[in-house]
């Protein structure tokens, strides 16, 4: 099993950054004093801060060692989830999404299904949100500890229980605002410490054209550096299948309907402290996130070339790709480095989980449900309370997953079937005035029993095996492929019975869609003319059209 | 904006979001620190260590860099601070901070 050389220097690293995780909560400490401020950090951060940790609280380590995974696996094709998938999205929910939601004043996304549709709506996304939130987060915990386990050699139990203690006391301490300072500190270090090994790795392979060169030369083949080669629909070949898959299904159905409706990231939007820095956070965000495969992708092709049998030895599967090279090629003290930012990003994937768990329960769970109208001190408490309960409910997820490791898969394939239609209702509720309040909650319900029988099917079916040739085994089946075709099959669901049940049930008035349907003016507004605006370089207009400028340039050069 | 909820409390305390302090304080000091250990380390660097990481002395360069970005950090807390405006039991109309 592969084990780092840490010697007294990194851990002074490692110690002076746990240090100052903690202390990050309890400076924070002093500015709250409202359940929005706990909650939402009381709405008053600044663009750059909130679009930094719009990118952190995604870029945890599951997502770093994933994407280095796949970088790995499916070659250059992996940019696919960056440039078709995150960019677009991000700059649709800037531009276009959310004057809805801050403009509207809500407190979580779940509390917009609330205003927009009915209860049932609410209910059916809070919980499910709350749910998953809560399970991921002990997930995030588990695969926490085992790479602690891994690299310095601690026992399971003991990480899960010191990795949550550092959590919990930053975020029942801080609130979000601890999170969110500390997803900013996290971007950084995790940055410094992704670049030496893209610097020394690309050094020692010949640069980018030597290791162009040298891919190629393995499994992966010739069309490892190309990114559209084989996605014809009818005979694919691209590791990722086809292009209508990588277009509609993980581009514009899954891609949209994490970035735009997931709380956890729209949070982060959400305690901007005005609607101009608020449609920022997630252009700002942007423009970090092309770029990230470069420290994600590259580090994943260069273990591949360096490390022999990578992804067919056992204690060299594809998610120890940056671990490998980090024990390859990092002398103590950057050493030190790249493991505090590792483990940063593992919290960091926890404590968004958690700090947006906390939210939707006591807003739109135990205030709108279960205890209405008491004052907002009495919230604050719920809102620490059920802090201390999501982590212990954490802990006992990562417990269970640390003694039965598919229960875990099984959990995220279900919550995905939740996932996939969200986009769908969302853009029809903001768009159709006529919606009516019981198509939501039927819309999700279908879409989310269409993505569970195509994921079934699917397997059945001989166009989702490679090759075409069904494989009674399954071995040969492109999961990525078949779960982008039933996030298709979700979206399409989900319009065809929301316009259905539309069409046969009551609308609601229009007087109480002000501020949350296009074209229906919110009263209450502030008059546009008075309301300051940005500089014209930080338009939205300008920053999310060039952000997909950039994309469109950087795909054709690496189609 | 931060005297507006959607709930109907009259009760609700005031937002004490102005006090938070300024993050580009402890990112510029950790990088500066950091920045400050590498480059000294990397002045140490043993050959077998150099070796390791294809000849590059990537600590002292990894420190430079570190440093540089965070004395920018603490340069551009110095040359554009925070300005807080007055405490929310002041009776201040506007208690959201200004940060450009």
């Amino acid at each position: 099993m592969l084990r780092l050389d840490v010697n007294f220097f990194d851990y002074t690293f490692l110690a002076i950054y746990f240090a100052l995780v903690v202390g990050i909560g309890f400076m924070a400490r002093r500015a709250i004093a409202t359940s929005e401020d706990f909650l939402l950090s009381g709405r008053s951060l600044p663009a750059w801060v909130t679009g930094l940790a719009f990118i952190s609280a995604n870029l945890g380590a599951i997502e770093i060692l994933g994407m280095a995974a796949n970088g790995a696996q499916y070659g250059m094709s992996t940019v696919h989830f960056y440039w078709i998938g995150a960019v677009p999205a991000m700059v649709f929910l800037g531009i276009v999404m959310m004057p809805f939601y801050y403009g509207s004043r809500v407190r979580s996304v779940p509390e917009f299904l609330l205003r927009r549709f009915n209860p049932a709506t609410h209910l059916f996304n809070a919980l499910s949100f709350a749910l998953a939130a809560v399970l991921t987060a002990g997930v995030n915990l588990y695969a926490l500890a085992l790479v602690i386990n891994a690299l310095i050699g601690w026992p399971i139990w003991a990480s899960i229980i010191v990795s949550a203690s550092f959590v919990l006391a930053y975020i029942l301490l801080g609130g979000l605002s601890g999170a969110i300072y500390n997803e900013v500190l996290q971007f950084f270090v995790i940055v410094a410490g992704l670049v030496p090994l893209v610097i020394i790795g690309l050094h020692e392979v010949g640069g980018y054209s030597g290791l162009k060169e040298k891919v190629t030369h393995t499994a992966l083949g010739p069309n490892s550096f190309s990114t559209w080669t084989g996605t014809n629909v009818g005979h694919w070949t691209n590791p990722l299948g086809d292009w209508i898959g990588i277009v509609m299904g993980l581009g514009f159905v899954l891609s949209f309907g994490y970035w735009t409706t997931n709380f956890a990231e729209v949070q982060r939007a959400l305690s901007a402290k005005d609607l101009s820095a608020a449609q920022r956070t997630p252009l700002i965000g942007a423009f970090p996130k092309i770029f990230i495969p470069a420290l994600t992708i590259i580090p994943g092709l260069i273990a591949l070339v360096l490390v022999p049998n990578l992804g067919t030895d056992k204690n060299a599967t594809y998610n120890d790709a940056i671990p490998l090279l980090m024990n390859r090629f990092l002398p103590n003290g950057t050493l030190g480095v790249a493991l505090a930012g590792l483990l940063a990003a593992f919290m960091a994937g926890m404590a968004a989980n958690v700090s947006s768990f906390n939210t939707v329960f006591t807003y739109d769970i135990w205030q709108t449900y279960v205890v209405k109208g008491r004052r907002d001190g009495y919230y604050l408490r719920v809102g620490r309370v059920i802090t201390v309960v999501g982590i212990v409910i954490g802990i006992f997820t990562a417990f269970i997953a640390s003694g039965y490791s598919n229960i875990m898969n099984y959990i995220q394939l279900l919550f995905s079937y939740f996932n996939a239609p969200l986009f769908a209702t969302f853009i029809i509720a903001m768009f159709w005035k006529r919606t009516s309040p019981w198509s939501g909650v039927a819309g999700l319900a279908a879409g989310t029993l269409g993505a569970a029988v195509m994921h079934f099917a699917g397997y059945h079916i001989a166009y989702f095996y490679k090759g075409g040739v069904f494989d009674p085994s399954h071995a040969t089946i492109n999961a990525q492929m078949l779960n982008f075709y039933g996030a298709i099959t979700a979206f399409v669901a989900d319009v065809v019975v929301t316009v259905a049940v539309t069409l046969v049930t009551k609308p609601k008035p229009v007087s109480e869609l002000a501020g949350l349907v296009w074209g229906v003016h919110d009263p209450n507004a502030p008059d546009p003319d008075t309301v300051p605006k940005p500089a014209w370089w930080a338009s939205p207009k300008l920053l999310g059209g060039t952000a997909l400028g950039i994309v469109v340039i950087l795909s054709v050069l690496f189609a | 904006m931060s005297d507006q909820t959607s709930n109907d409390e009259t009760d609700t305390p005031k937002s004490a979001a102005s006090r938070l302090f300024d993050i580009r304080l402890l990112i510029g000091g950790l990088f500066t620190l950091y920045g400050l250990m590498l480059t000294v380390a990397g002045f140490f660097t043993s050959a077998s260590a150099r070796a390791k990481a294809s000849n590059i002395n990537i600590n002292l360069w990894l420190g430079i860099g570190m440093l540089v970005l965070g004395l920018l950090f603490l340069l551009w807390h110095r040359l554009n601070p925070l300005k807080l405006a007055p405490p929310p039991d002041d009776g201040a109309e506007d208690e959201r901070r200004h940060e450009h």
